[in-house]
C-alpha cells in the first residue's frame, strides 16, 4: 500500500485538484480515494493499468464532493485554488506571453473538457482509458477532446491569439 | 481500437493527434497518423498545436504542487481504524494475531521508514559507485527501472519533464545530454505509457529565467525532443 500510495498520490492529488479546485477538500478526497484502493484491492482484476483504476476511484469521489457543494461555492473556490500568478490572457498577450495565455485559458475550460485535456496531455491516457475513467464510449472520448481543443483555440482568440485552427 | 487495416480519414487522422503526440497510440494507429503528417503540411502544423496545449498541460499540472503529509496519516489511521473494527468480534487473541499487530498499518509505516533509513544508507554506498561508473563509462543514462533519484545523489540541481522524439535514437540521446553536461534521473513516470523521463538540465538550482532558457534549448531540439518543461 505504501508503495501503490507513493506512486500514485501526487499525480491522483493533481487530478482531484483540478476537478474540485481546493487543496484541502483534494487532500481530504484523496485519503478516501487511496482508503477506498485499500479496501477493494482484491477486487482490482488487473484489465486497466492501476493508475487508471486509481483515477477512476478519485474522479467518481471527486465528483461526489462536487455535487454535494453549490455551484457558486464551487467556481469561486476553484477560481481561488487554481489562481497563479500569471495575467488574464489578455495581459499576457500583450507581454507577449503566448504560454501564459495558453496556460490561462486551460485554467478555465469547462471542468468536463480540463479533465479530458489533463487526462490525455498530463496524465498520458489512450483513448480506451479516458473512456474507463471517465465512463463514456471512445467515439465521445475523441469528440470531447475535439471540443475542448476547439474550446481553448476560441478562449485564445478572445484573447487576442488567433492560432488558425478550427 | 479496431483492428482492421482500413485506412482512418482525414477527420479520423486529426482527432488522434492528441494521442499521437502523446505517445499512446498503438502501433498501426501511429504508422498512420505518422505518414499522413509527413504528407499534410497543414496536418503538420496542427501538430504542433497539439504539443504547444500538451507542454501547457504538463507545466500546469506540475506547478500544482504535491499533497501534504497530513494525506499519509490521514490515510493510515482510517486503515488501522478500520482493521481494529474487524479483529473487534475476536475474543482470544493468539501469538498469529499479536504477529498480526506487527503489521498494523501503523507499524508497517514505522517499519518502512526505518527500512528508508537503511536503503538510503546504502544508497549513499551505491549512489557514490554509480557515479564513479559513470565518470569512468562517460554514460550520461540513468536507465528507468534504476533506483529513484532521491537515492542516487541527483537531487540537487535543476530539471525539467523531457518526452523525446519517437524516431530518437538512443546515440542521439546520449550525445545531445552530453554535449548539455544533463542526465535522465528518473523516469518514465508512473502511469503512463512511458515516454516522460525526468532529466537534470543543470547540476546547480538554477532561476526560472535560465531554467526556461536551457528548457528551450532542449524544444529547439525538435528532432530529438517532442516535449520539455521546466519541473522541480
Amino acid at each position: 500500500m505504501q508503495v501503490l500510495f507513493a506512486r500514485h498520490q501526487v499525480r491522483v492529488y493533481r487530478f482531484v485538484l483540478r476537478l474540485v479546485g481546493n487543496q484541502a477538500v483534494a487532500e481530504d478526497l484523496i485519503s478516501e480515494v487511496f482508503l477506498d484502493v485499500w479496501r477493494q484491492a482484491d477486487r482490482f482484476e488487473g484489465r486497466s493499468a492501476v493508475s487508471t483504476w486509481v483515477l477512476a476511484i478519485a474522479r467518481f469521489k471527486a465528483l461526489s464532493s462536487m455535487r454535494r457543494k453549490p455551484d457558486e461555492e464551487l467556481d469561486e473556490e476553484m477560481v481561488g485554488a487554481i489562481e497563479d500568478n500569471s495575467d488574464d490572457p489578455e495581459v499576457s498577450v500583450q507581454k507577449k506571453d503566448k504560454s501564459a495565455a495558453l496556460r490561462k485559458c486551460l485554467q478555465v475550460l469547462s471542468p468536463e473538457h480540463r479533465e479530458v485535456i489533463d487526462l490525455v496531455y498530463y496524465h498520458e491516457k489512450s483513448v480506451e482509458e479516458v473512456a474507463q475513467i471517465v465512463g463514456i464510449p471512445e467515439a465521445t472520448v475523441k469528440t470531447r477532446m475535439f471540443y475542448a481543443r476547439k474550446k481553448l483555440s476560441e478562449l485564445l482568440k478572445t484573447a487576442g491569439i488567433d492560432r488558425g485552427w478550427p | 481500437m479496431n483492428e482492421t487495416n482500413q485506412k482512418m480519414s482525414a477527420d479520423d487522422i486529426e482527432a488522434l493527434l492528441p494521442w499521437y503526440a502523446a505517445g499512446t497510440l498503438d502501433a498501426r494507429e501511429t504508422d498512420q497518423v505518422e505518414a499522413a503528417v509527413a504528407a499534410d503540411t497543414e496536418l503538420a502544423r496542427r501538430l504542433d498545436l497539439v504539443r504547444e496545449e500538451m507542454t501547457e498541460a504538463v507545466f500546469l499540472n506540475e506547478s500544482l504542487g504535491a499533497p501534504s503529509t497530513r494525506v499519509m496519516e490521514n490515510l493510515f489511521k482510517a486503515i488501522d481504524r478500520e482493521r481494529k473494527i474487524a479483529r473487534a468480534p475476536e475474543t482470544r487473541r493468539g501469538l498469529g494475531a499479536s504477529l498480526m499487530d506487527l503489521f498494523t498499518p501503523r507499524a508497517f509505516a514505522f517499519a518502512a521508514g526505518a527500512a528508508v533509513m537503511v536503503i538510503v544508507l546504502q544508497a549513499g554506498v551505491i549512489a557514490k559507485l554509480a557515479l564513479q561508473d559513470r565518470v569512468e563509462t562517460g554514460s550520461s543514462f540513468e536507465t528507468a527501472s534504476a533506483p529513484p533519484v532521491a537515492t542516487r545523489g541527483f537531487q540537487i540541481g535543476s530539471f525539467a519533464l523531457v518526452r523525446f522524439a519517437p524516431q530518437a535514437s538512443m546515440a542521439d540521446i546520449t550525445r545531445f545530454l552530453d554535449s548539455r553536461d544533463a542526465v535522465i534521473v528518473d523516469g518514465p513516470r508512473p502511469g503512463g505509457p512511458g515516454g516522460m523521463y525526468r532529466v537534470r538540465v543543470a547540476r546547480n538550482y538554477v532561476g526560472k529565467d535560465e531554467l526556461e532558457r536551457l528548457v528551450k534549448e532542449f524544444q529547439s531540439a525538435s528532432n530529438l525532443v517532442s516535449m520539455a518543461v521546466p519541473t522541480e
